[in-house]
């Protein structure tokens, strides 16, 4: 045997690999199976936070990995631990988040056997992950752990889920250094110079071009060289809700978001463009009401994507670029330093009278949710976190909120989680101790992870919660009111607490807010004050989410223009 | 139009879940799959039949190349390949039709492997159409039972 080496534990293995990677905290929730990894925990540097649920666990993780492009971690125990992480994961998967998710199993003798809190944690989450592993052998914890990093935050990110039963984090073997082995993967970096040519060419020969934004733009810090572009090409921008913050809030060239409840400007130039220049998106069919085939009819579709399965998914694209949306845009901005400027004034005529003509409408003498969301935005600083829920106060939020940079904006884009909010302000926080999170939520996402107002409170998490309580699930009463003839159903939160009285009970400061006239001041007193706050607002059930496209429509028939 | 993807996955448990899971998922109509071990034992050469217009197959050959334990995908459609299927038939005979049975088998140059008093098994290999072409030649005869591996296939080496 060779005495020159400490045998470790497989949990300290475990622990000593997530620190190589930078790891600096994970966000879970102990078990039976995870006993020797809480151990060794106990001596590991990586900071642990103890969630009230694992859901919240891996939010928490996921608001993590958004606000700061980092890989996020989280660890739930074996069973109903980890299949409580299913719509985390998933959530994660979704909007491409890069997460490594460990969780505990049972011991390899009784795998398979229907053992206590045995559940097929891999098989499970095999169409939501990027890729997952079930360890078999302790030795096999650094070169895993490796490829997990390196797979969740390359390419397209995405979770990532190892399944690590006890006696593989107890077992005792010599630590060694190991290489990846991931010769199926291939990460696409620069684009095809002569497609990229392609388009520069198109856009100089174009007429009315418009940038398509998407989360694709943020994930690769893209941002800045777009913002370069569509102002030395004069090409207008529109994002998608994954979008938001890749160009500043109020910049000259923004439309604003596409899609179902986008602006009126940002539908209309879509629809009438001659060039639509896609970047980092898919597609969806919240931007193009499902209806691939009706979507920028009139236009050349450049496509960049880092995903080639993104290409020709949902429409036909006439120049495909596979590859890193920074890398190619710096090259496309350069292969246009060649042409002269297009000219696009008479395009620019139209698309202002478009703005002008249909902004986003709301009553701003009375106490409305858009108001509300305005007057943080005022009060914020451009530094600020917004992370939301899921509904109508989320469509409020990317409509009227302010974003001024990216990754300052955090939603459930793809799967559309209510519950996602708290938790996400939560690792947002964390991730970010410095910065102000808001969270805007709603009364119905509030009561999906609320058990983690005691996360937030044991950790001392200044977030400032607007809680925007109309008392119903607005979203589906909205659909209710206009596409089932006012028949509502089981969209009335009657039996909703007392949410003041809750956060109180949490050790958290509360205020209500009832009138127009308090909206300022307590918004202000929330920003002052050092530890967390909920401000719960109460707002009207008859305030919708304006414009909207109802389901089947082409992008163009907007409800309430 | 149906199209033969060769495909080379890593060898260990899990792997055909993970194909064939995406395939269910994403709804892609599975025609035919074999899959076995290469020389290298840490890989299996899967081929999967499958049908579907340009753009799907296209669909399908992203996706699959997506699963990081797929090394590579290999439209084999418009390559020129070898092609065979195995299959093995069980066919009822009477005294009265043994021998235009056997003919039959003898013109489709397939086996006889086992021989029952009222049935006979034949192996017989060939491409997709020979074996289709065989089965509805036997069918009149009474067809017990039939088991085909589906189609495998190799890309022809330049001359």
């Amino acid at each position: 045997m060779n005495e020159g080496k400490k045998r470790l534990k497989g949990a300290t293995i475990l622990l000593e690999a997530l620190e190589k990677e930078g790891v600096d905290v994970i966000f879970g929730y102990p078990g039976g199976v995870l006993l020797p990894l809480y151990d060794a925990l106990l001596d590991s540097p990586v900071r642990h936070i103890l969630v009230r649920h694992e859901q919240g666990g891996v939010h928490a993780a996921d608001g993590y990995a958004r606000v700061t492009g980092k890989v996020g971690v989280c660890l739930a125990t074996s069973g109903p631990g980890a299949t409580n992480l299913v719509t985390g994961i998933t959530n994660a998967y979704m909007d491409s988040i890069p997460l490594v998710v460990l969780t505990g199993q049972v011991v390899t003798s009784l795998l398979g056997t229907d053992s206590f809190q045995e559940a097929d944690i891999t098989g499970i989450t095999t169409p939501v992950t990027k890729h997952n592993y079930l360890v078999k052998d302790a030795r096999e914890i650094p070169r895993i752990i490796k490829e997990a990093f390196y797979l969740a935050g390359t390419g397209r990110p995405g979770p990532v889920l190892i399944d690590l039963p006890k006696d593989i984090l107890a077992a005792e073997i010599e630590p060694f250094a190991a290489d990846m082995d991931l010769k199926g993967y291939h990460v696409p970096s620069k684009g095809d110079s002569d497609k990229i040519a392609e388009v520069a060419k198109a856009i100089s020969k174009s007429r009315r071009a418009v940038i398509y934004a998407g989360g694709g733009v943020i994930t690769a810090g893209a941002g800045g060289v777009l913002k370069q572009l569509a102002e030395r090409s004069s090409l207008p921008v529109v994002t998608t809700l994954m979008g938001i913050g890749c160009l500043p809030s109020g910049h000259p060239n923004l439309l604003g978001m596409v899609g179902l409840h986008g602006a009126v400007a940002a539908n209309y130039a879509v629809d009438d463009c001659d060039l639509l220049l896609a970047v980092g998106v898919r597609f969806d069919d919240r931007v193009t009401s499902g209806l691939g085939h009706l979507f920028a009819t009139k236009a050349k579709i450049a496509h960049i994507d880092i995903d080639p399965a993104e290409i020709a998914k949902v429409v036909r694209t006439h120049i495909p670029i596979i590859g890193d949306a920074r890398l190619v845009l710096e090259e496309l901005s350069n292969a246009l330093e060649g042409y002269t400027v297009p000219q696009v004034g008479d395009w620019w005529d139209q698309l202002r009278a478009w703005k002008k003509g249909y902004p986003i409408k709301y009553d701003k003498d009375r106490l409305t949710p858009q108001m509300v969301i305005e007057c943080v935005g005022e009060l914020a600083n451009e530094d600020t976190m917004v992370i939301t829920d899921v509904g109508q106060h989320q469509m409020w939020a990317a409509q009227v909120y302010p974003i001024m940079k990216s990754r300052n904006f955090a939603t459930s884009g793809g799967l559309g989680t209510m519950g996602f909010g708290l938790p996400a302000a939560m690792g947002a926080q964390i991730a970010r101790p410095d910065d102000i999170v808001v969270l805007i939520t709603g009364d119905g996402s509030f009561q999906m992870c609320i058990q983690e107002l005691a996360t937030i409170a044991h950790n001392k998490l200044p977030i400032k919660m607007v809680l925007l309580n109309n008392g119903v699930l607005g979203m589906v009463r909205q659909l209710q009111k206009y596409f089932s003839g006012e028949r509502y159903n089981q969209i009335d939160l009657q039996g909703n607490p007392d949410f003041i009285k809750i956060a109180e009970a949490y050790g958290i400061r509360g205020i209500r807010v009832d009138s127009l006239e308090q909206v300022r001041g307590s918004i202000s007193e929330a920003f002052k004050h050092p530890g967390p706050v909920l401000l719960e607002f109460a707002i009207s059930p008859n305030d919708d989410v304006l414009p909207i496209v109802p389901p089947g429509k082409p992008i163009t028939e907007m409800l309430g223009r | 139009m149906l199209h033969t993807l060769a495909a080379l996955v890593e060898n260990h448990p899990g792997v055909l879940t993970r194909v064939a899971g995406l395939f269910a998922r994403r709804a892609y109509n599975i025609d035919s799959l074999s899959v076995c071990q290469t020389d290298d034992p840490k890989l299996s050469r899967m081929t999967i039949v499958v049908n579907g217009d340009a753009q799907i197959i296209e669909q399908v050959r992203n996706q699959l190349n997506k699963l990081v334990i797929v090394h590579s995908v290999t439209d084999l459609t418009t390559e020129s390949v070898v092609e065979r299927e195995l299959a093995l038939i069980r066919i009822k005979v009477s005294s009265e039709t043994r021998a235009e049975v056997l003919q039959t088998v003898d013109i489709f140059r397939g086996r006889v492997v086992d021989m029952g008093r009222t049935n006979l098994t034949v192996e017989l290999t060939g491409d997709v159409e020979k074996v289709d072409g065989f089965v509805k030649a036997i069918r009149p005869y009474g067809l017990l039972e039939l088991v085909r591996t589906g189609k495998i296939a190799i890309m022809r080496s330049e001359v």
